[in-house]
């Protein structure tokens, strides 16, 4: 068993959930409300000095019952330590944890990927958008167990969809306010991106009115 | 015959300091982002925003890049990734761990043999399986060639990105050399599913150690012969140094891997902080850069590739006699004569492609270091035969996330050579 298990008990307490050991590695559960004090105390504390951030991923058991878990890979270069960090979200309540971002600029990407495939929202995360999925991909988030592998929706739904999907509307009015170019599209083209094209796509069966 | 005429122009070509290193080139503009706009006074003040990609030759696959420009300088840029997105993590799910393997082939499909030996890693050491001597030293034949591959191709590339062309043909062509022995052993180029959890899919083949030798050979006078080439060149230097600095504390904040978090000049490499299949006792030296840009994660990779020959020949030195796989016929497939003949084998056979092979409840995570970074297969169990959750810690795509970081404040032509030296493969980015 890692040592800082002991430490972690220590400094935080209560805090510190059951650890236990799988394959060799130590595995501790923390406190979700205090999970980033406690993850930047490991990241600075003298003894601890789990300076690189590894990983961050969430797991979902097939067990409905089970909460999901927030995983967070660390490592001290200085010491050569690994150490797994897990925080237990159950399914009743909401799926929120505080982003570490400001401890680690790595998991701006990581975190916005476990948002996209599991739905855990980061608090003050600086850009919590999908990543591998598309902005206004609708069906949920693939990696949750209640998703169905192929996806909900038909492949005729979703070829029908993309086939619809507006080729223009590829900047986000974000990236089109960089520019100052939103002004200078034209009317139709304004028309659409400001909609979003998010809500428009027709009934199936049903003329195509544009594009 | 007259005298030989030469031409009077003084490329600053840098020559060799005492200690053989190149010197470098001074650099004009100091911060590329002062003054240019105060150039054509009332003029330029909007900004630009420009796309590149998806489909964008030096974006090295389905990489979206939205730009906003001042003028040629890169203020900011919002990357778009997915293009490739297959799900590869959620197919995992409803797979056996052998059935895991081809889908690592096609995650970074530049070094694929690297990939399968960090899955079947992942199992074994889920399932505390000990593999034998002889696979051992053969995963890392198979890890130090994906290396180099892997390497070669972001040499070629990269040079094709900043004009140099030569390099290219060179490097693919030794690229081939290499590919031609992993076919011999794999029978594939690309979709090589070399490793089994306990084992490999085969032994090599006859001819193969000394055509790897060959290999061993040949390959540094071609590295030679690219540095010769780039290395001191004026404008090779001029277009990566001080290109897309990455500091060491940036590095680390960033979770940079491999050459990129070397360059930065952190010593850290899986193959000496964590050793697996024995590194510890391979001699070799892992390269550290000192000024994190472009023109250091060059040399890193460069150095990288000798010391894999060092790897290589060492491996071939030592490679003993004996079985690939472990004597146990839960985990590995009975000969094919053996499950037809036999009774006992035949069952062994019927249960393990039937039903899989069953890890205990538990959690494994494994790194190895490919070419690209701290590759790491995550496998959770349940106790069934096939995993809860299986993923892959993506060394471009973490590596990729600081390239807003390195490019800001560059011009946009360097945005190509940042992003080039990131050494990016988007099959595993979005995977």
């Amino acid at each position: 068993m890692n040592p800082s298990v002991e430490a972690l008990r220590r400094e935080f307490g209560d805090k510190i959930g059951r650890a236990l050991e799988s394959c060799g590695d130590t595995i501790v559960y923390v406190d979700v409300g205090s999970a980033r004090e406690i993850l930047g105390w490991l990241k600075d504390a003298p003894d601890q000095e789990y300076n690189y951030l590894i990983d961050v991923t969430a797991v979902e058991y097939r067990d409905p019952e089970l909460p999901l878990e927030v995983v967070y890979l660390l490592f001290s270069l200085r010491r050569k330590v690994q150490l797994c960090v897990k925080i237990s979200l159950p399914k009743d309540a909401k799926l929120e944890v505080d982003s570490v971002v400001p401890l680690w600029q790595g998991a701006n990407w990581l975190e916005r990927e476990v948002f996209d495939m599991f739905g855990i929202t980061f608090r003050e995360h600086p850009d919590l958008r999908r990543i591998l999925m598309w902005e206004t991909y609708s069906e949920g988030y693939p990696l949750r167990k209640d998703f169905p592998l192929r996806g909900r929706l038909s492949r005729a739904e979703q070829v029908r969809r993309a086939l619809h999907a507006n080729p223009e509307a590829h900047y986000s009015l974000e990236e089109l306010s960089i520019a100052e170019a939103y002004n200078d599209l034209p009317e139709d083209m304004r028309r659409r991106l400001a909609s979003g094209e998010r809500d428009e796509i027709p009934e199936a069966g049903g003329k195509r009115t544009d594009g | 015959m007259g005298e030989k005429r030469t031409v009077g122009l003084d490329l600053a070509t840098p020559g060799m300091d005492a200690s053989g290193q190149p010197v470098r080139v001074p650099l004009g503009v100091a911060d590329p982002r002062g003054e240019i706009g105060d150039v054509e006074g009332g003029i330029g003040t909007e900004h630009l925003l420009l796309n590149m990609g998806p489909q964008h030759p030096a974006t090295h696959g389905v990489l979206r890049l939205v730009v906003e420009l001042d003028g040629e300088v890169v203020v900011r840029v919002i990357p778009h990734i997915g293009y490739l997105h297959s799900g590869f993590e959620k197919l995992g799910e409803y797979r056996f761990y052998n059935q895991i393997i081809p889908l690592t082939d096609r995650t970074d499909y530049l070094a694929p043999m690297a990939n399968n030996v960090c899955l079947a890693m992942g199992a074994e050491k889920l399932m505390g399986i000990e593999i034998t001597e002889r696979c051992k030293v053969l995963r890392v034949i198979a890890c130090e060639m994906s290396r180099i591959i892997s390497h070669l191709v972001w040499l070629g590339t990269t040079a094709v990105d900043l004009g140099a062309f030569t390099p290219f043909l060179w490097t693919f062509q030794e690229r081939e050399r290499m590919y031609d022995l992993q076919e011999a052993w794999t029978g594939a180029r690309l979709t090589t599913s070399l490793t089994r959890v306990g084992g490999l899919m085969a032994d090599i083949p006859e001819g193969f150690e000394e055509g790897l030798r060959k290999c061993c050979k040949r390959l540094p006078k071609v590295l030679d012969e690219a540095e010769r080439m780039l290395t001191n060149s004026a404008i090779w230097c001029a277009r990566t140094q001080g290109i897309g600095v990455l500091s060491a504390e940036d590095a680390i904040n960033f979770s940079m891997s491999g050459p990129m978090i070397r360059a930065s000049g952190v010593d850290y490499d899986v193959r000496k902080d964590r050793p697996y299949l024995d590194y510890e006792t391979y001699d070799f030296e892992v390269p550290i850069g000192e000024n994190g840009d472009v023109y250091d994660r060059y040399l890193v990779r460069l150095v990288e590739m000798r010391q894999s020959v060092r790897i290589l020949e060492q491996a071939l030195d030592r490679l003993p006699d004996g079985p690939i796989n472990v004597d146990d016929p839960r985990v590995i497939l009975p000969p094919k004569t053996a499950a037809m003949n036999d009774m006992e084998s035949m069952i062994f056979h019927f249960k393990q492609v039937m039903e899989g092979v069953r890890a205990p409840a538990g959690e494994a995570y494994v790194a190895i270091e490919n070419g690209k970074g701290e590759l790491g297969t995550y496998f959770v169990s349940d106790g069934t035969a096939k995993p809860v959750r299986w993923r892959i810690r993506p060394p471009s795509f973490i590596n990729l996330s600081a390239l807003p970081k390195m490019a800001e404040g560059h011009l946009i032509a360097d945005l190509i050579a940042i992003n080039a030296s990131v050494d990016i493969v988007m099959g595993e980015i979005d995977r």
